[in-house]
């Protein structure tokens, strides 16, 4: 014949021995929805800036894949930064990838730093060698003028397209369009300007001089590409192309597979995977506060189970056995962080929302596990810490409870 | 009926060891009025407390009912508790949050039973009370006299065979604690088994059997009417 206090009861009784102590009971709350609401509200930023980036590889343009000279021993890795090049990637490697249907369009880049002067200002600043391919592939608008000629890419031309900040640092007021400036002692025409706001990953397209690549070519003296963008035709040719334009770069390499190729996806998935890391990691740290609150949980209810010595007392003596003694004050302990997590959650929906409101592009948003994660870590914490009181309070001697001692 | 054969309890105190009850044996039919009286120290309290299956015995035999309890587990001895003793205490021990009804309630809401039957029962006995005007005041709105009868209430409540009261007055007023020992009395004088601890001689003429306790002994042991 073993006793079980009815459900509805077991809890009416915790409410109220709970709403007895008011400033204790706030307290936890605090605690506890603190906890909650920071592993929320952390792992929301974290998944803000997964996504932000994410966003960020989705404007560098679709259907993308980047050939760099040199072969990368590791796969799916970062590209190989001194990565010895065994054979130039030319413009004419480059050219032979338009061969591939699945290809669509292929921009053939040289990078380097030159000075860009006009008059007496001078800034050093990104050249770019490029073709009219670039534009599209890498989403560019032109502000005003016109892109780069659609001409036969080994041949040069003394025209440039350059970034809006530029444009101001040179020309300030002045009109750019149609003036000479210097690239590195060679004189280029500008004949366009790019359209506004435009940086990605951190390079600040704003700040930087396009030119066609075989000017380039001349300017940094060097026969080989920086990079070779290739464009898919579609999602599902994206896989077809990486392998065509391999096979294509080795025939044209006496059969050495001597470039690398990543593809958007790849690279997206690797910052996924260090920005979800890093998510967890954040979510992790959080947590310990959730734990921390725990602590505080077992402190407050060690507390009321030492002032309500003379209850648990009457609780033995009006035939309460231990286990019963013990799931009172267990159902106290869990109500307290059960009701903390949901004012937690409360709290973290609310400083999202807040958030929002202040930064409007930056898409902060809680990972669907983070809310329930947090509310079961608070719960079971809530458990955890009150096993220690709860056991003590079961375990009191009813006499000497009583006897006020 | 309580049966106690040879029963010794001792404590640890420091290096010594008190014999706080040393072979008690006792028998009480069912329906008795026992005062038990002595000085401070003499074992009263802790002969109420294996009485009420609250403390263990270290030797001796105690049967209720005719079941030796001193080697069931704990949780059949709270069930003991629960269907067969009320407690009345000097310090009324009211759990001060919960209203006169609930704290009468109490013991039915540890044993589960359904709302319905609870409400119907503490009616009765609040009814009985002559408290159902002070049904939801607060501990700290009752009077002395009124807390310990609600604590009576609590007591009675699971319709026990015995009923223990440790100073049931020390707490009252004359006036008050008339009224209590006279509801104890009318509650004896329906059947049940009471048994009174007291420092209050006037209050332990009153029962039908006196037992005076030194040393954690039984000294005297009188029945019949009190002698003035």
């Amino acid at each position: 014949m073993r006793v079980v206090m009815r459900t509805p009861d077991l809890l009416s009784f915790a409410l109220r021995s709970l709403g007895g102590a008011r400033t204790r009971t706030l307290l936890m709350l605090l605690a506890m929805s603190i906890g909650v609401a920071s592993v929320v509200l952390l792992t929301a930023l974290g998944e803000g800036a997964r996504r932000y980036v994410v966003g960020e590889f989705a404007q560098l343009g679709t259907h993308l894949l980047i050939m760099l000279p040199g072969r990368s021993e590791t796969t799916g890795g970062a590209p190989p930064l001194l990565g010895a090049t065994p054979r130039d990637l030319t413009l004419d490697d480059a050219m032979a990838l338009l061969r591939e249907r699945s290809i669509l369009r292929v921009a053939p880049l040289t990078v380097g730093n030159a000075p860009v002067s006009y008059g007496s200002r001078e800034r050093e600043v990104t050249v770019i060698g490029a073709t009219a391919d670039f534009f599209p592939i890498r989403h560019l608008t032109i502000g005003s003028g016109s892109s780069l000629p659609a001409l036969d890419p080994g041949r040069g031309a003394s025209v440039v397209v350059i970034g809006s900040g530029l444009r101001r640092e040179l020309f300030g007021s002045q009109r750019a369009l149609g003036q000479w400036v210097r690239i590195d002692d060679r004189r280029f025409r500008v004949i366009g300007i790019l359209g506004e706001g435009g940086e990605s990953l951190g390079q600040d397209l704003d700040d930087m001089a396009v030119i066609p690549v075989a000017s380039a070519q001349v300017v940094f003296d060097t026969p080989s590409l920086f990079r070779v963008l290739i464009q898919a035709r579609s999602e599902d040719d994206i896989e077809r192309a990486k392998k065509a334009a391999r096979e294509i770069i080795r025939e044209r390499h006496d059969g050495e597979d001597d470039v690398t190729i990543i593809s958007q996806d790849a690279l997206l998935s690797t910052f996924d995977r260090i920005l979800g890391a890093l998510t967890y990691t954040v979510g992790g740290i959080a947590a310990i506060s959730l734990a921390v609150a725990g602590i505080l949980i077992m402190n407050v209810m060690l507390v009321a189970v030492s002032q309500r010595v003379a209850e648990i007392g009457l609780l033995k003596a009006l035939g309460a056995p231990e286990r019963q003694v013990l799931r009172l004050f267990l159902v106290e302990s869990v109500m307290l962080a059960a009701a903390g997590a949901a004012l937690g959650v409360l709290i973290a929906v609310a400083g999202i929302f807040v958030l929002r409101e202040v930064f409007p592009t930056f898409p902060i948003a809680a990972p669907l596990w983070a809310t329930p994660a947090a509310v079961g870590v608070a719960i079971v914490t809530g458990l955890v810490f009150g096993v220690l009181p709860a056991r003590r309070a079961a375990r009191l001697d009813p006499v000497h409870a009583l006897s006020g001692r | 009926m309580i049966e106690l054969t040879g029963i010794e309890r001792d404590f640890a105190v420091g290096d010594e060891t008190v014999h706080a009850l040393s072979q008690v044996s006792l028998s009480l039919p069912d329906g008795d009025y026992v005062s038990v009286m002595g000085p401070s120290g003499s074992g009263k309290s802790t002969l109420l407390n294996v009485l009420g299956l609250l403390d263990r015995p270290n030797a001796g035999s105690y049967r209720l009912d005719g079941v030796e309890t001193t080697d069931l587990p704990e949780e059949r001895r709270a069930a003991l508790r629960r269907n067969h003793i009320g407690f009345v205490f000097q310090a009324f021990h009211l759990v001060p949050r919960l209203s006169a009804a609930d704290n009468i309630g109490l013991p039915m809401v540890l044993a589960g039973v359904a709302p319905d039957a609870r409400k119907a029962r503490v009616h009765e006995v609040l009814d009985s009370l002559d408290l159902l005007d002070r049904a939801h005041h607060r501990p700290d709105q009752l009077s002395g006299g009124q807390r310990q009868r609600v604590a009576i209430g609590r007591a009675i409540v699971m319709k026990p065979g015995v009923l223990l009261a440790d100073e049931p007055t020390g707490n009252l007023d004359q006036h008050a604690g008339g009224e209590v020992v006279g509801l104890l009395e009318r509650l004896n004088g329906a059947g049940i088994t009471l048994i009174v601890v007291t420092h209050d001689p006037a209050i332990g003429r009153r029962a039908r059997r006196r037992i005076r306790m030194v040393d954690g002994r039984i000294e005297s042991d009188e029945s019949g009417d009190a002698h003035t």
